[in-house]
């Protein structure tokens, strides 16, 4: 029995007119979008203003409770926290972009192939990414962690890795979805390759999928990254990051229980933000999804 | 029945052996000489080339391959440099903290999924409903150690119920062991249970349009019985599916958590090992915790064959 191929929702959508009317009118995007935006924004301002030096140690400010001078309280370094949680979004930001970029690139390539060659190449691309699901982003780092040391470069590597066979099992449903349709056998019909197709019909097709899938594992990766900087795998000192900043906090929860409370809500409406912006989205390009919801 | 068994069968063997051969390659290979490795960069030639001899690097990759599949297979792992005992024991040890909190995280999980999922299904765009995919939506952003943090924060430090970590073995009773579970469960359950309960909230409100459902309410079947006899099994499928992959995730998360909690599990011997560059136990885990993951996903695979026959007819 065959399965009836399910239409993909195209990125062609952005360009609808009045797609942004709606997508400012819809509360999953517009929440998102604003978080995701203050996310960035946190990360951009840290490079031209911080309240205080995150680096610079000032011993008798440690442990101070927030005030009009310390926004957030310090830590206990007497570093400022806010200016701390600033500087770590940059870490954040920096760690899904590059380990989601390896995935989105490497998946989408690995599927886009396996949906256009079909055969032993599908087979062979699809085990392969059965064995690398084995290694959930956690365990490739520890593995990359005990051979090369702890480093955010390692830790950006094993979440990339994790992220390829996602992108490249998604990619492949989405493609052969297209891939057996009627206009991709028109065009074939005309004479044009399979890398020609996949150029100009499978890959803009499936780009929506993509776009949405994409914001989903930014949040996941943001997640991992401060799992791995809590552990000591990711982030080094003196770089800031969130998570690492969580490490040290619970060594103090009894003086100052709020260093444990900051750095967390700042993963926690990053990840948020990214997780309804890619609701939203998914909502907003494929209509027949958010009837469904 | 048998020859999907056999098929699925088959495809977990060679994820298993591809599996062995990544964790081999990463952590025989890669490093170069693990005797340099293990004895560091000051280390007298001398005294790493006798290590190497000692620890068989001084044979071909593939027969050092062999010997540690069939030590694996026959239950022989070797020793730890570090503990300078047998690596299989110091797993066991740890596995008798690990599995039972992946467990008793998975039962949270999907004890609370189920719940919040069809209470929302059955509310479906009513305040109710809006509420509690609002709390998943939460629940899904907070890091699990965060949580875990939280719960120490308030159960331990503020209200003093529970101790802030620490795990004093089953020798006190079963009670006393699930106690000091009892939190790092619980954190390792939030994150996923919100998951879960959105698949299932979607799972339940596609199978309540179908017609059987109708029927059923049709002949007077209370909505309670309807809902949890007749609506859940029947949306179990892409549940079950998403359970396989939490396991996953939560096996991982123990490596976390176990950490914010001092527990003396499967993922702190990792990172001792690791700290020690003791390679032996780092591999024999990692390959230990990659094995449980795709033992899982088969699991789940001849599962959906027993929650829904017409798969495995289609897969043969």
């Amino acid at each position: 029995m065959s399965a009836v191929p399910a239409a993909v929702p195209s990125a062609v959508a952005f360009k609808v007119p009045g797609f942004w009317r709606r997508a400012m009118h819809h509360p999953s995007f517009a929440i998102g979008a604003v978080l995701t935006l203050l996310l960035l924004a946190a990360a951009l301002l840290s490079y031209v203003w911080t309240p205080w030096s995150p680096y610079e140690m000032d011993l008798p400010s440690k442990l101070q409770g927030p005030s009009a001078a310390h926004w957030l309280g310090t830590d206990s370094f007497g570093r400022d926290v806010a200016s701390l949680l600033l500087v770590g979004a940059r870490a954040s930001i920096l760690v899904g972009v590059i380990a989601v970029g390896i995935g989105l690139t490497v998946g989408t390539a690995l599927g886009l192939l396996a949906a256009a060659r079909r055969g032993w190449v599908e087979e062979a691309i699809m085990r392969l990414s059965d064995f690398t699901m084995a290694f959930p982003a956690i365990l490739s780092a520890i593995m990359l962690t005990a051979v090369f040391g702890a480093g955010i470069v390692n830790a950006i590597i094993a979440i990339g890795i994790y992220n390829i066979p996602t992108f490249a099992r998604i990619t492949r449903a989405s493609a052969n979805a297209v891939w057996s349709r009627e206009y991709v056998a028109a065009a074939r019909a005309c004479g044009k390759g399979s890398l020609a197709i996949t150029m100009q019909h499978v890959l803009p097709n499936i780009s929506a999928v993509l776009i949405v899938q994409t914001t989903i594992r930014f949040a996941i990766a943001i997640l991992a990254e401060a799992a791995l900087s809590y552990l000591g795998l990711g982030t080094q000192p003196p770089q800031p990051s969130w998570g690492r900043m969580l490490a040290e906090a619970q060594t103090l929860m009894f003086q100052a229980p709020l260093l444990a409370v900051f750095p967390g809500l700042a993963i926690a409406l990053a990840v948020l933000g990214l997780n309804l912006l890619g609701d939203g989205l998914r909502d907003l390009l494929d209509p027949r999804l958010a009837r469904a919801r | 029945m048998s020859l999907f068994l056999l098929k699925r069968l088959l495809t977990l063997i060679a994820t298993l052996i591809g599996t062995s051969v990544i964790v081999f390659l990463v952590l025989e290979i890669l490093p170069g000489n693990a005797a340099q490795m293990l004895m560091g960069p000051d280390a007298a030639p001398d005294a790493v080339a006798a290590l190497a001899v000692k620890l068989g690097l001084d044979q071909p990759a593939w027969t050092r391959y062999w010997h540690w599949v069939a030590g694996m297979l026959s239950g022989n792992l070797g020793d730890s440099y570090t503990y300078s005992s047998p690596v299989l024991d110091l797993i066991l040890e740890r596995l008798a903290l690990t599995v039972p909190l992946a467990l008793l995280a998975m039962a949270f999980t999907t004890v609370l999924a189920l719940l919040v999922g069809v209470t929302a299904a059955s509310r479906h765009n009513k305040l109710g409903d809006v509420g509690l995919m609002g709390l998943t939506q939460l629940g899904m952003a907070i890091p699990n150690f965060w949580f875990a943090i939280l719960l120490i924060l308030i159960f331990s430090v503020e209200l003093q119920w529970f101790s802030a970590g620490g795990f004093d073995g089953w020798g006190d009773g079963i009670l006393a062991g699930l106690k000091a579970l009892l939190l790092p469960a619980l954190a390792l359950a939030v994150v996923q249970a919100a998951i879960l309960a959105r698949i299932t909230r979607s799972a339940v409100l596609e199978v309540m349009r179908e017609d059987f459902v109708r029927t059923a309410r049709a002949k007077g079947v209370s909505q309670r019985a309807v809902l949890w006899r007749h609506v859940l099994r029947n949306a179990m499928i892409p549940v079950v599916t998403v359970m396989g992959m939490q396991f996953s995730e939560l096996l991982a998360g123990t490596i976390v958590v176990e950490n914010v909690f001092y527990l003396p599990g499967l993922g702190r011997l990792i990172f001792q090992a690791i700290s020690n560059r003791d390679l032996i136990v780092v591999r024999n885990c990692v390959m230990l915790l990659a094995a449980m993951v795709v033992i899982v996903n088969f699991v789940v695979d001849v599962l959906y064959a027993v929650i829904d026959p017409r798969i495995k007819a289609s897969d043969i």
